[in-house]
């Protein structure tokens, strides 16, 4: 029997019912400012535009280590020094980059501990054969990449040749070995909530260590429900396999409060054990600064300015 | 059949939502108990909402032509007149105008558009310059807008005031979160619809009904104002105005009279840029 013949079917009702309900909570300060340090400590700094530069990766690389400039977080925050929860603003998880970029990145990042992911296989379309995907990601991990972001084969998945699509995230995880692999299903494509959850598990049965919603290309990108459906079908995997998937949203996700709503829904999905950066990743950019503006907010009860922190 | 009566909301980024607080305060009819209507009671929330409509829309319109800004200030116009009556109504049933003087008051919010419509085109001949200067050089003064303005009404109502301390800084570049006073609060549903009809980008001029103790400090101390028209009557306000703006050192607009077509007015709601040039390059 095939591995993924037995995917369940989705209540796209249910669904979207259940993901509206995590917009309409209301949160305590307290949970609130924690909310917002593990979604900062949680983001893939992301830059994939044909105009970046070794100059944007750099800049990036060192909003990634400082999303608040020190000068900017001393300016706000010196009388508030001694509380600890706003002590000290956390470095963010990842920098998401084109292979051609990636050892600037490394360079940039070495000896801080966070992770630089590359988009590999073609992205974002993932329209080309196998050998070249391959090389794609040996070029990228030979680069310094410590996590590869691949694309599933969308014109395989739509004409129903999922064995082909099985097959190909099966050889990238091969020549990924211990290098973590993000399997983008780009949902935004699949067209329905059935086809995302059969995406979601074909990609945790090749192998992949995180499922992500999408490129960041298309529109739709991450939603909550397609989000709340992948969230399902890495729990009924780790029930099955007791082998954790991280999980990805990617695109669409600016404001601090969409990011509580996913983390919201992510501890009531998987529980606290998935409330890490090890396990859980938003790809975004703008929504850095939202975050810090927030954070902001929370201490000095002030509305501040997203330019403040930086001009990206 | 029975006459319906407009549920009176808030105007934020071209919409007309109720308040996510949920709360409202009654407007009486002119000295009696009886209810006009019920009128939001707008949050910091809110306020901050509009902000964010506000400043994301200013850059884009400020952009526009000055000849197309004036043009939709000047549709504006055309569409109070339409609507006319409505206000009117409100302003005689709520604050107890005469007809004269409700008609007195419409006519000098019409003038008002079409004043401000008219200089969108012409302040930077006027208020620009060019300056004579001690050596091979042009030197321009040139005229820009601030930003994002938080404005607060007049105490005492005054529809010709209101009109024009919105139509000028909007045709200026310029965009408007606007708090009404209480006095005459329910003027923000036919406003409301006159910028909703005129071709004005969405979030550009914003309508708030409040408690100014509520939402004076928020506005005030808000990173992303740039400008603070502080036209209300209660001066005590104005120094904690001034503490708060120190913060991303907003500009505080000082009450200005009760000027509505004056060239004052708009100098209020203008940044002004020296530029100099070498001459012969």
């Amino acid at each position: 029997m095939r591995p993924f013949s037995n995917s369940s079917p989705v209540d796209a009702v249910g669904i979207q019912e259940r993901a509206d309900f995590f917009t309409k909570r209301s949160l305590k300060k307290e949970s609130k400012v924690s909310a917002l340090y593990l979604a900062l400590r949680m983001c893939d700094l992301t830059t994939l535009e044909g105009a970046d530069t070794p100059g944007r990766v750099i800049q990036l690389c060192e909003k990634a280590k400082n999303p608040m400039p020190p000068s900017v977080f001393h300016a706000l925050f010196n009388d508030f020094a001694g509380q600890s929860a706003f002590a000290q603003i956390p470095s963010v998880a990842a920098v998401c980059v084109y292979p051609s970029t990636v050892a600037v990145a490394a360079r940039a990042l070495h000896g801080t501990g966070i992770g630089v992911a590359s988009v590999a296989t073609a992205f974002p379309s993932g329209q080309c054969p196998l050998e070249i995907k391959v090389q794609d990601v040996k070029y990228a991990i030979d680069q310094g990449a410590s996590e590869i972001d691949m694309v599933i084969n969308r014109g395989a998945f739509l004409s129903g040749d999922l064995q082909q699509v099985y097959d190909e995230i099966v050889e990238v995880k091969r020549v990924c070995g211990s290098v973590h692999l993000k399997v983008i299903l780009e949902t935004g494509e699949l067209g329905s909530y059935d086809r995302v959850r059969l995406a979601s598990d074909i990609a945790m049965e090749a192998g992949a260590d995180f499922i992500k919603t999408s490129t960041g290309k298309i529109t739709p990108a991450a939603t909550l429900p397609v989000t709340l459906v992948m969230l399902q079908a890495i729990s009924d995997f780790y029930q099955r396999t007791n082998k954790k998937v991280g999980m990805k949203p990617a695109g669409g996700i600016r404001t601090a409060k969409q990011a509580i709503q996913y983390l919201c829904m992510l501890y009531e999905t998987l529980g606290p054990e998935w409330m890490t950066p090890d396990l859980f990743r938003f790809g975004a950019s703008a929504l850095v600064n939202d975050l810090l503006r927030q954070i902001t907010k929370e201490v000095l009860g002030i509305y501040t300015y997203d330019k403040y922190f930086s001009v990206d | 059949m029975s006459k319906i009566n407009k549920t009176i909301k808030l105007f934020i980024a071209g919409e007309f939502p109720r308040t996510e607080s949920g709360r409202s305060w009654p407007v009486y009819f002119y000295k009696t108990n009886k209810i006009f209507a019920q009128l939001c009671k707008a949050s910091r929330k809110d306020l901050r909402n509009s902000v964010t409509a506000a400043q994301g829309v200013q850059a884009t319109w400020a952009a526009r032509s000055a000849y197309n800004r004036s043009q939709i200030l000047y549709r504006m116009a055309e569409m109070t007149e339409g609507k006319r009556e409505e206000f009117k109504q409100i302003l005689e049933k709520t604050i107890g105008m005469t007809k004269v003087a409700s008609e007195k008051a419409v006519d000098e919010a019409i003038q008002a558009f079409i004043y401000y419509a008219g200089f969108a085109d012409k302040y930077q001949q006027i208020l620009g310059a060019v300056n004579p200067v001690n050596g091979p050089h042009h030197n321009f003064t040139t005229l820009e807008p601030i930003g994002v303005i938080g404005l607060f009404c007049n105490t005492k109502f005054n529809l010709g005031k209101l009109v024009a301390h919105i139509a000028a800084p909007i045709s200026i570049g310029n965009s408007v979160v606007a708090v009404l006073a209480q006095e005459g609060a329910a003027i923000l549903a036919p406003l409301a619809e006159v910028f909703a009809t005129s071709d004005l980008p969405k979030g550009v001029v914003n309508l708030l009904t409040g408690e100014l103790d509520e939402l004076l400090k928020p506005m005030a101390s808000h990173m992303e104002v740039q400008a603070i028209s502080c036209q209300t009557h209660e001066v005590h306000i104005l120094g904690e105005v001034r503490t708060l703006a120190a913060g991303n050192i907003k500009r505080v607009i000082p009450p200005t009279g009760n000027e509505v077509l004056s060239l004052e007015v708009l100098r209020g709601y203008l940044e002004v840029k020296t530029v100099w040039h070498p001459i012969g390059v």
